[in-house]
């Protein structure tokens, strides 16, 4: 019974993602390019960049790349301690 | 010594491992001016590094590759990161002082395809090598410190 | 069918949805989830792709097509995301060493109790 709900559900959820992804927009005309035309056209009198990536990664988003440097390290963290054994001549 | 691989994969891995740090290290440098950057380039070195527990044992390299050298280098990235984003809070966090400014690294780009001006993009080439650092010792970190902690099971 | 590749890279989401309902392995569960991240990084690639465009460097870039580039910002966006992805296994991979280690076991059904 609880196997039958699980897999009614899986299905739905299927089906709602396959459905989604058919009425997008047309694959190769982006909807709302209006931000990346800005970026395209002044990162290299701003930033002085040839790659926009970078420039973007770096410069016009820096914060994201701040967290994500923050949640790289958290993982470090939590995997160094996980494997910590307490030594002899502590305790 | 346990954990070792035939003598084909140890010399394959002697060579391929100065020829991967090399190109990781390309990676990282021109990161304003090519596909990569910091990210790209620290997950390619650290591709190199973790050959060496693969071919020669997690005994062998422990004593090559200290893992707490590389945690206290991880936090030293992680920290120089931090200190570029405060160079410009006269403006703004992370503004980019040094870009267009004629000092290091601030000459001016015109608008365009060109060929690569290495002296370009402010702050951006310092925040590549900062990030780069912190990614390749930190995955460096992980996979020793799961190598290690996993096969002392058995010592319990 | 013009939207192929968002239905593939939804695919992937569905495959790996399926492996995190339906299997009890601990190291398959990981698998699963490593799956729907890779879907998911592949589905923000596509959605920034303009027809006939050339990548958004200006290196080198040829002069004929240097005004229609591929948009870069999902790009950047999916840079953040692979490392997350990437931080997430690491803490699974961990975690499923020390459960084995402590209940001899990697069936999932297995481990239940709460206290130590």
């Amino acid at each position: 019974m609880k196997k039958a709900a699980v897999f009614a559900a899986f299905v739905f959820v299927a089906a709602f993602l396959l459905f989604a992804a058919g009425r997008l927009h047309p694959f190769g005309e982006p909807s709302a390019p209006a931000m990346d035309d800005y970026f395209l056209a002044h990162s290299q009198a701003e930033t002085g960049a040839n790659n926009v990536v970078t420039a973007i990664v770096f410069d016009y988003r820096g914060f994201d790349t701040l967290g994500e440097a923050t949640v790289l390290f958290a993982a470090i963290l939590g995997v160094v301690a996980v494997f910590r054994r307490p030594r002899e001549d502590e305790r | 010594m346990r954990g070792e691989m035939s003598v084909i994969v140890r010399t394959i891995a002697r060579i391929t491992y100065a020829l991967i740090l090399v190109f990781g290290f390309y990676v990282i440098l021109h990161g304003h001016l090519t596909p990569g950057g910091g990210f790209q380039g620290g997950a390619v070195v650290a591709s190199g590094f973790a050959l060496l527990p693969v071919a020669f044992g997690a005994a062998a390299a422990k004593r090559y590759l200290n893992p707490s050298l590389m945690r206290h280098l991880e936090e030293v990235g992680s920290l120089a990161f931090l200190a570029l984003g405060f160079l410009g809070i006269g403006i703004s966090f992370f503004y980019n002082v040094l870009a267009n400014s004629g000092s290091l690294f601030g000459a001016a780009v015109p608008f365009g395809p060109n060929s690569g001006i290495l002296n370009s993009a402010g702050t951006l080439p310092f925040m590549n090598w900062a990030v780069g650092l912190k990614v390749m010792t930190g995955l460096m970190t992980i996979v020793l410190v799961l190598l290690i902690g996993a096969g002392k099971e058995g010592k319990d | 069918m013009g939207n192929f590749p968002f239905v593939v890279a939804m695919l992937l989401v569905i495959l790996g949805l399926y492996t995190l309902l339906f299997k009890r392995n601990l190291i398959k569960l990981v698998i699963g989830a490593s799956l729907i991240e890779t879907g998911v990084n592949l589905f923000l690639v596509a959605l920034g792709y303009r027809t006939a465009g050339i990548a958004p460097i200006y290196t080198y870039a040829p002069p004929a097509l240097a005004d229609r580039m591929v948009l870069p910002t999902p790009q950047a966006l999916t840079l953040t995301s692979i490392v997350i992805g990437l931080a997430t296994t690491a803490l699974l991979l961990s975690f499923a060493v020390v459960i084995h280690r402590h209940y001899g076991t990697l069936d999932v059904r297995e481990v239940k109790e709460l206290k130590g």
